[in-house]
């Protein structure tokens, strides 16, 4: 047990330090939401699950969920969408942008 | 109106113009402040080209850190000075920390009576056999209406912030918003179906078990919330608005904090540490049991759950 503690431990570590060094939003995000799933595994091993629950649904859930709603609203998650061949989509935002402007 | 009054008197006195006025029917300046409308500004084009060229000079000037020696030294003077409050920064923290009382010595501060007093007569107190309820809703119930309170507050202030009132500018907002998604994806709304169901009963069931095992008012209020949220991006907002709209949250939302607020000011108000409320705690272990513990819990559930999901429609629609 002790063992799988440390892992634990160094996986956390891992994820507190790419997120900031990830360029990507997304990923951030995602790297974020992992780091809270990982961290209420640690709360269950220490022996308070209460925290645990309350981190696996505020933590990995509704946090990142606002975290991806905020990306759409500020059109951060565009660049990916561009891969896409779906032009129709992109081409009413590229004229939203410019009737913004 | 007044009834002394007839009602051209009345339109003299002093009382119906600050009425007039905070109701904003007449604009006192009309008629005896002159307005002009004004012009919108032109720029020659003369002007604008010197006025470039002059910024041109300018940034040239100042960006040329190798003839600008003012620059020079106050970027030299900026990196020492910053290293040094960061590390004079470390220094007195560090200089703090070594003033802490070691981990685990037994004269610490926090080994006193009252960690003690909790876990010997938590269960007979409040009648929770989950000792964490029972100091939240129970020993420590009126800070958790401060936290409820404060959830509260937040989602007025994401509504000031966030809320659209224009009828056109909703309507754009609501078309924007699916613009990446599929509008009726198949698969997510099989898996909604199994799901949301099972989602919220957990979150019932970590509510209304808040006093026997881990959970509470607090992480089963977000569960619901996560479901809800869930129902919505499978379903979309017309469904939920058939049960979910604003009058709802604001109704929830008011009479649950209202209850809690009745039923726990009682010692704020008398200061006292533990009144009797009369309300048998019954024996721990069964559902209706601790008292006032498990309607509190409900409480601060329904609270939260609302809030989360009038978190998430905010932010995707401006309002609900």
């Amino acid at each position: 047990m002790k063992v799988f503690q440390m892992v634990l431990f160094i996986f956390l570590i891992v994820c507190a330090i790419s997120v900031s060094f990830s360029k990507n939003l997304l990923n951030s995000i995602i790297i974020f939401m992992s780091y809270s799933l990982i961290m209420s595994i640690i709360w269950i091993l220490l022996e308070s699950p209460d925290l645990a629950i309350t981190e696996a649904a505020v933590g990995a859930g509704i946090t990142s969920i606002l975290f991806f709603v905020t990306l759409k609203k500020i059109h951060a998650m565009i660049a990916i969408d561009e891969d896409k061949e779906d032009k129709h989509s992109q081409k009413s935002v590229s004229d939203k942008k410019e009737g913004a402007k | 109106m007044s009834r002394l009054l007839s009602e051209e008197e009345y339109r003299k006195t002093k009382a119906f113009q600050i009425k007039r006025w905070y109701r904003s029917e007449k604009d006192p300046y009309i008629g005896k402040v002159e307005l002009k409308p004004q012009k919108p500004f032109v720029e020659d084009i003369d002007a604008q080209k010197k006025r470039i060229h002059d910024e041109a000079i300018l940034k040239r000037n100042i960006y040329d850190i190798e003839h600008n020696r003012k620059l020079q030294m106050f970027s030299k003077f900026y990196r020492i000075v910053s290293i040094a409050f960061v590390i004079s920064l470390l220094a007195i923290l560090l200089y703090v920390v070594s003033y802490l009382p070691p981990v685990g010595n037994a004269a610490n501060p926090d080994n006193n009576e009252v960690a003690t007093k909790y876990i010997e007569d938590g269960m007979k107190d409040t009648g929770a056999v989950n000792i964490v309820t029972g100091m939240i809703l129970d020993y420590r119930a009126f800070d958790t209406l401060g936290e409820s309170n404060v959830l509260f507050i937040a989602t007025c202030t994401v509504l000031i912030l966030l809320r659209v009132d224009n009828w056109s500018k909703k309507k754009e907002e609501e078309e924007n918003d699916r613009l990446y998604e599929p509008k009726n994806d198949i698969i997510l709304q099989k898996v909604a179906f199994f799901l949301v169901p099972m989602i919220i009963i957990f979150g019932i069931y970590v509510i209304l078990n808040g006093h026997l095992s881990p959970g509470g008012g607090f992480s089963g209020g977000a569960i619901i919330g996560s479901g809800l949220i869930l129902y919505v991006n499978a379903f979309g907002f017309k469904k939920i608005e058939r049960f979910f709209t604003q009058r709802t949250y604001k109704w929830i939302c008011f009479v649950a904090l209202l209850f809690y607020c009745l039923a726990k000011t009682y010692s704020f108000y008398c200061g006292a540490h533990h009144l009797e409320t009369g309300i048998p705690l019954g024996t721990p272990g069964d559902i209706l049991s601790s008292g006032l513990i498990l309607p509190l819990n409900i409480c601060v559930g329904m609270v939260v759950a609302c809030t989360m999901y009038a978190f998430y429609a905010m932010f995707r629609k401006g309002g609900f």
